[in-house]
């Protein structure tokens, strides 16, 4: 089976789009019918980001409630927020590094633990990826690969090959940049592991 | 495997492609989520063609016009309320109609993920009498381009194009064709029973457009944009359209449900298909998103037949559609047992996160100084642009529509109302239709104070140029507009113009402009910061002293994403603020902080 719903979720700004694009691009190049929804406009200003990639899909873009095969989130708290999404089957892989909205910042409303946030998504999924995507990204050679570090990190859950995925890397990132990427995404594959 | 024919693309970017392919001669819009996307692209294309950003729609959709009655093909782009602003020429266009095809299209915004409202354009293209096309997928919505021209120059009309946000801002694979290059004739031709619509023309023009309704329904009717699929002995119908559709297919499918299925993607809605579902079946479901327009033709035709209509009784007519909203409503039809999936959510309290304007923002440091200079019971009203997000400063008392922010004003202060009214819209929303308000107030005698908030871009919809910015959509230069030329031509007799980076010169000047008895514009001009990083400004971050740092959280109310509150260690002690690295180094904080407790930070 190659249908596959994915949920990708993060803050403006924190490349979600590259990462569902990543995706999305190495499905198509794989020959798969793919549907995926993205966040533009007003929300992206440094608020929640929520894109849907389905793959193998020849209905809407949108994953219903309960349903997502994976939840990538480029941030604890967003998980969480997205959490509905997860079938219980599903899987969650997190970067567990907090980014703090305004909210938090300014004192009006507080930041729950980073570690009651995975348990509560433990449970709600057949298996949780805990991934400290910003020191890998450091690692790999560059803090803004991070969002790489999770596509990475989900890869071996999805239903494609690595070839498909580091060729979409390497033609969607600015080429500079190709290196430090494929090697940011090589350590979120490595640290995530293979599929049970 | 892969196919050099398909590519993964983004909604806009295969309109705009199917655009091009159609040798459009002239495409005008004014930028729009979920619409902008389609000129952006276009212009990377470098087309042939002319392709610009016109002031507003109204303007988008007339150049359109006259590109149309001169015999080229032509595209006006906006977003679902900017057909609004276009509706004066829209409407009558309708009656004299178009020489080379012309195609309006007006991206819907259904879940107002970034409008201020969510209104239906199928509902106007019926008001107008023109043909409508509402794709399903971006595939679909690239498909229609073609034919929508071919449509339109079949049957002289225009042809609303309407894509929504899940469409525009969708992405899947494409399959791309080659079509064969078209010539036009390209040459106006003097026509005043077309083309001037005085009344004498205009009735005959009115006759005309009624005349060929049946006709172009027909056309439209066995198109490839209708489906019906009778199922042998379903006594249940199912009628969906538009991206509806593709829900209403996938709870059918999961479901396994028996169902005859009318998918509509043109309007006006196939009334003999409509009829031939509703001839063999007991019960139909319609399933659309927003306005019952299809449920409502349904209504009509099946007046007096013994049969069931379902739609906006059970399929919200508010909002966004999905699977989750579709699929209760079709096992509910079908009578199937179904257990909706309740989503048990979080017993983790987690913190709201809206969007913010930007580290950096110049709005931030125009607001700050607003707020000091009017003081906080001032009226505040506001536009639309990333500057609406001033509502998170107390300066956003109203947000209506573009332009209304400077009539809305003057109406509060004609009213009666003694407090002082400064209300803000940004430079782009203020070319496009702030300029009538601003010459109203002037010539009214309305006592308000106008920020024009000038961050050089129209930067809400990703920053395309505007007559202010001295460039085109293909960057090329142009005369460059002054705001504060266009003020004074207004008839205004104070026009300030302040740097909001600077806090306390602004203040003085909100002030002077406070006292003055009139209309009075205040013009806070600082580049995009985004823009401006773009162009590879680099300045200095700051931080913290802690030792001079009292805990005061000015900074923190200040509202900077850069800046957070460090809570104390010890209870009873006072935190610090903390500037972090996303700081752009602005330094407006700086000059917030009432104990000289922040400067720039030694790199």
């Amino acid at each position: 089976m190659t249908e596959f719903d994915l949920v990708i979720v993060g803050v403006g700004g924190q490349g979600a789009i590259l990462a569902s694009d990543i995706v999305g691009k190495a499905a198509v190049n794989a020959g798969f019918p793919v549907m995926a929804a993205e966040t533009h406009g007003m929300a992206q200003r440094g608020g929640s980001v929520e894109n849907h990639v389905r793959l193998d899909c020849r209905y809407g873009s949108l994953i219903p409630r309960g349903r997502a095969d994976a939840v990538l989130a480029l941030e604890p708290a967003e998980a969480l927020r997205t959490v509905d999404y997860l079938s219980p089957n599903g899987v969650a892989v997190v970067n567990t590094n907090p980014l703090l909205p305004i909210t938090v910042l300014s004192g009006s409303a507080g930041y729950p633990a980073v570690d009651d946030m995975l348990s509560e998504l433990e449970g709600r999924c057949k298996r949780l990826v805990a991934v400290d995507a910003d020191s890998l990204a450091v690692q790999a050679g560059h803090p803004l690969t991070a969002n790489v570090v999770m596509i990475g990190a989900v890869s071996s859950f999805l239903p494609l090959d690595v070839e498909s995925l580091e060729e979409s890397i390497s033609s969607l990132v600015p080429p500079k940049t190709v290196d430090v990427n494929l090697a940011a995404f090589r350590l979120g594959r490595k640290t995530a592991g293979t599929t049970d | 495997m892969s196919d050099n024919n398909v590519r993964y693309l983004l909604g806009n970017n295969a309109i705009a492609l199917a655009i091009n392919e159609c040798n459009t001669d002239v495409v005008a819009g004014y930028p729009g989520t979920p619409s902008s996307e389609i000129i952006e692209y276009l212009a990377r294309m470098k087309p042939k063609g002319h392709i610009e950003w016109s002031v507003n729609e109204k303007v988008a959709m007339e150049v359109a016009i006259g590109a149309s009655w001169t015999g080229g093909r032509s595209v006006a782009t906006m977003k679902h309320v900017g057909l609004n602003v276009a509706s004066d020429p829209f409407m009558t266009l309708a009656y004299a109609g178009v020489k080379g095809g012309m195609v309006v299209i007006s991206g819907d915004d259904p879940g107002c993920h970034s409008s201020q409202n969510e209104q239906d354009s199928r509902r106007y293209a019926a008001f107008a009498q023109v043909p409508c096309l509402d794709p399903a997928t971006p595939q679909e919505a690239y498909d229609m381009v073609a034919f929508a021209f071919e449509f339109s120059e079949m049957f002289e009309t225009p042809v609303v194009f309407r894509p929504t946000t899940r469409i525009c801002h969708g992405k899947s694979d494409i399959r791309l064709q080659t079509l064969a290059p078209t010539e036009h004739d390209i040459g106006f031709e003097k026509n005043p029973p077309r083309w001037v619509m005085l009344p004498v023309h205009a009735r005959v023009r009115h006759r005309v457009l009624i005349d060929k309704q049946e006709e172009m329904a027909s056309a439209l009717e066995t198109s490839q944009w209708n489906r019906l699929e009778m199922v042998e002995g379903a006594t249940l119908g199912i009628i969906a359209s538009g991206v509806a559709s593709v829900y209403a297919q996938e709870a059918i499918d999961r479901l396994g449900v028996k169902a005859s299925y009318l998918k509509i993607g043109a309007y006006p809605a196939p009334t003999r298909l409509i009829r031939e579902l509703a001839g063999s079946v007991e019960k139909i479901l319609v399933i659309e998103e927003l306005e019952p327009v299809v449920e409502d033709i349904v209504r009509i035709i099946t007046a007096g037949m013994d049969i069931e209509i379902h739609g906006k009784d059970v399929i919200p007519g508010y909002g966004e559609l999905n699977l989750g909203s579709v699929e209760p409503a079709v096992a509910d039809a079908a009578g199937l047992d179904y257990t909706a999936y309740t989503a048990p959510g979080t017993d983790i309290e987690l913190p709201s996160r809206p969007p913010v304007m930007c580290p950096g923002c110049p709005h931030r440091g125009s607001y700050y100084a607003m707020k000091k200079a009017f003081g906080k019971d001032a009226i505040f009203p506001g536009d639309i642009g990333c500057y609406t997000l001033g509502i998170q400063m107390g300066t956003m008392d109203t947000c209506l529509c573009m332009g209304a922010s400077i009539t809305t004003s003057a109406g509060i202060y004609h009213a009666g109302e003694t407090k002082p009214i400064c209300c803000s819209i940004g430079d782009s929303t203020f070319l496009h239709t702030g300029i009538p308000g601003l010459l109203n107030a002037v010539y009214n005698s309305a006592d308000i104070t106008v920020t024009i908030l000038d961050n050089r871009t129209t930067a809400m919809t990703g920053h395309q140029p505007n007559p202010s910015t001295g460039l085109t959509v293909r960057g090329d230069a142009t005369f460059m507009v002054s705001l504060e030329d266009i003020a004074l031509a207004c008839g205004v007799e104070l026009v300030l113009t302040t740097d909001p980076f600077d806090i306390a010169t602004t203040i003085d000047t909100f002030k002077q402009a406070k006292e003055h008895k009139g209309t009075s514009v205040v013009i806070s001009k600082q580049e995009c910061i985004i823009t401006a990083r773009r162009r590879g400004i680099k300045l200095t971050p700051f931080g913290v002293d802690r030792d001079e740092c009292r805990g005061c959280k000015a900074c923190i109310k200040f509202g900077c994403p850069a800046i957070e509150f460090e809570p104390p260690e010890v209870e009873g002690e006072k935190g610090h603020s903390r500037i972090g690295n996303l700081c752009i180094g602005c330094g407006v904080c700086a000059q917030v902080c009432p104990f000289n407790a922040i400067s720039e930070v030694e790199t």
